[in-house]
């Protein structure tokens, strides 16, 4: 057993948590604050930024080290892999958090507007993906990933509804249409941090299964093909 | 060029130990085939089992197919004439320490009969090109031994020597292990290169080596091969839980 090696997966699987913790609480802060058109949660939300882009490169070290010193192969090799650009994936949602702080400290100069459109539940959809696609990391299992991915296309829609309702709402109430704006800028923030749990739970099946899903390429199993590899396949192996 | 190996149901043993279980395995010709595995899982005995060096062991026996080419090794062929087929590289360079550079290389060519000195040194120096020498040695062919050179140019030199008999098959049991990087680095380059005309059979403690240098990796354990497929597949995501477990370091 390398004890030195599983050391440091388990300090990087740590590390990624916390960041997770980070960028999670960010999104959720973030959502409160447009909720309440609370200053002091987007003044947390912007200081918390800076943290984050710290974990971020604490990892990415930790992980190039990982990957120069012990030279890791297999599952080892795809989780270095994996938490790399989960690490990005999340210092993006930290990003987005960010935006809607920003748009949140515009909109609250303004009078406040009963917009038709639900951004509570479209945080409370973009917040529990970021979560599953956290607890799946954490859990190790695909099956609480591929979930993840399925919710995507729940929160795509809520964007879709929510660009028809606000421009009708610019149309009809040109006076509302800075505050709208804002909304639909939200509401884009929303999708992308969607997003990005959607590659987080990509790169989790990737880890624990050896196969890549990304773009709508489902593979079962991890035992894809590269297209430059031979049809002669050799014959294999021990009788049992 | 090289030719393809066919193993079927191949055990060995020595005296009573069982050292070798119902090996089925194709090795594909033209290419490096890594066999990889903790010490004692059977990978030597089963490179000694494809040119008949296991039976030179006292009390050692096997049963079952190996097929190279279309020669059946263990059926109707000598040893010697499957070794002039099969030339093998081994872990520590073992070069005729009292013989000149050029008599290491023609040594095999002499043993069967070659006289001709224009045709012997025409042999002696594509061989020793292919095996990345023989601008190091071109000047003192007859003038030093072959003790004389280092530890990364004897195992060239052995290479060559293995060349010189043109064998469709090359073995390498660990060739670098006594090696430093720089000249790991040559072997490796020069086993990449090999491959185009000869079938590389390479028996490496090394992983990373296994990885650079090999198409097809086998992975053996207790007498057993595990799992046998393309290299990049053993070493990404490998089928079987024993081989992620030896190549990812969490065995014992």
């Amino acid at each position: 057993m390398r004890t030195r090696f599983q050391q440091g997966l388990d300090e990087l699987r740590q590390k990624l948590l916390r960041m997770g913790g980070l960028a999670e609480q960010a999104v959720e802060r973030a959502c409160q604050a447009y909720q309440e058109r609370d200053l002091t949660r987007c003044q947390m939300v912007l200081e918390g930024e800076s943290q984050i882009n710290r974990c971020e490169r604490e990892i990415d070290e930790l992980a190039f080290d990982l990957l120069a010193m012990q030279q890791p192969m297999a599952v080892d090799l795809r989780f270095i892999l994996a938490v790399t650009k989960i690490n990005a994936d999340l210092e993006r949602v930290g990003d987005q958090a960010v935006n809607i702080a920003e748009r949140v400290m515009d909109m609250v100069g303004l009078p406040a507007a009963d917009l038709p459109v639900d951004i509570a539940r479209m945080s409370a959809a973009v917040s529990a993906m970021v979560r599953r696609a956290l607890e799946s990391f954490i859990e190790g299992k695909a099956e609480l990933a591929q979930a993840v991915l399925e919710m995507d296309n729940v929160v795509d829609r809520m964007r879709d509804e929510a660009f028809i309702t606000l421009v009708k709402t610019m149309n009809d109430h040109p006076e509302l249409t800075r505050q709208a704006l804002d909304a639909l800028l939200v509401a884009r923030n929303l999708e992308r941090v969607a997003d990005h749990a959607t590659n987080i739970s990509e790169d989790v099946i990737f880890w624990v299964r050896g196969a890549d899903v990304r773009h709508n390429v489902a593979l079962e199993g991890g035992d894809q093909q590269s297209p430059q590899q031979p049809t002669a396949q050799p014959a294999v192996t021990e009788s049992h | 060029m090289g030719v393809g190996i066919q193993v079927e149901h191949l055990n060995a043993w020595y005296g009573k130990s069982h050292a070798l279980h119902d090996i089925n395995l194709k090795i594909e010709a033209n290419h490096a085939t890594a066999l990889i595995g903790p010490s004692g899982c059977g990978k030597s005995t089963f490179i000694r089992c494809l040119n008949r060096m296991h039976e030179t062991t006292p009390e050692a026996r096997v049963e079952g197919t190996v097929k190279i080419g279309e020669l059946d090794a263990y059926d109707g062929t000598s040893p010697t004439q499957l070794r002039r087929r099969i030339g093998m590289v081994f872990q520590k360079p073992n070069p005729f320490p009292a013989m000149s550079i050029f008599d290491n290389v023609a040594a095999g060519l002499k043993l069967n009969g070659y006289r001709d000195r224009k045709h012997l040194a025409e042999i002696v120096e594509r061989s020793l090109q292919s095996s990345a020498l023989w601008d190091e040695v071109k000047d003192v062919l007859h003038k030093k031994s072959g003790a004389s050179l280092s530890g990364g140019q004897q195992q060239r030199l052995c290479i060559a020597r293995a060349l010189a008999v043109e064998p469709e098959v090359l073995l390498m049991d660990e060739p670098c292990s006594a090696l430093d990087p720089i000249s790991t680095g040559k072997i490796e380059e020069l086993i990449f290169q090999l491959k185009e005309q000869y079938t590389i059979v390479i028996v490496t403690h090394n992983m990373q080596q296994a990885a650079r240098v090999a198409e097809y990796t086998g992975f053996f354990l207790l007498g057993k091969l595990v799992e046998y497929d393309r290299t990049e597949k053993i070493f990404t995501n490998p089928s079987d839980k024993r081989t992620e477990d030896y190549i990812t370091g969490r065995f014992g």
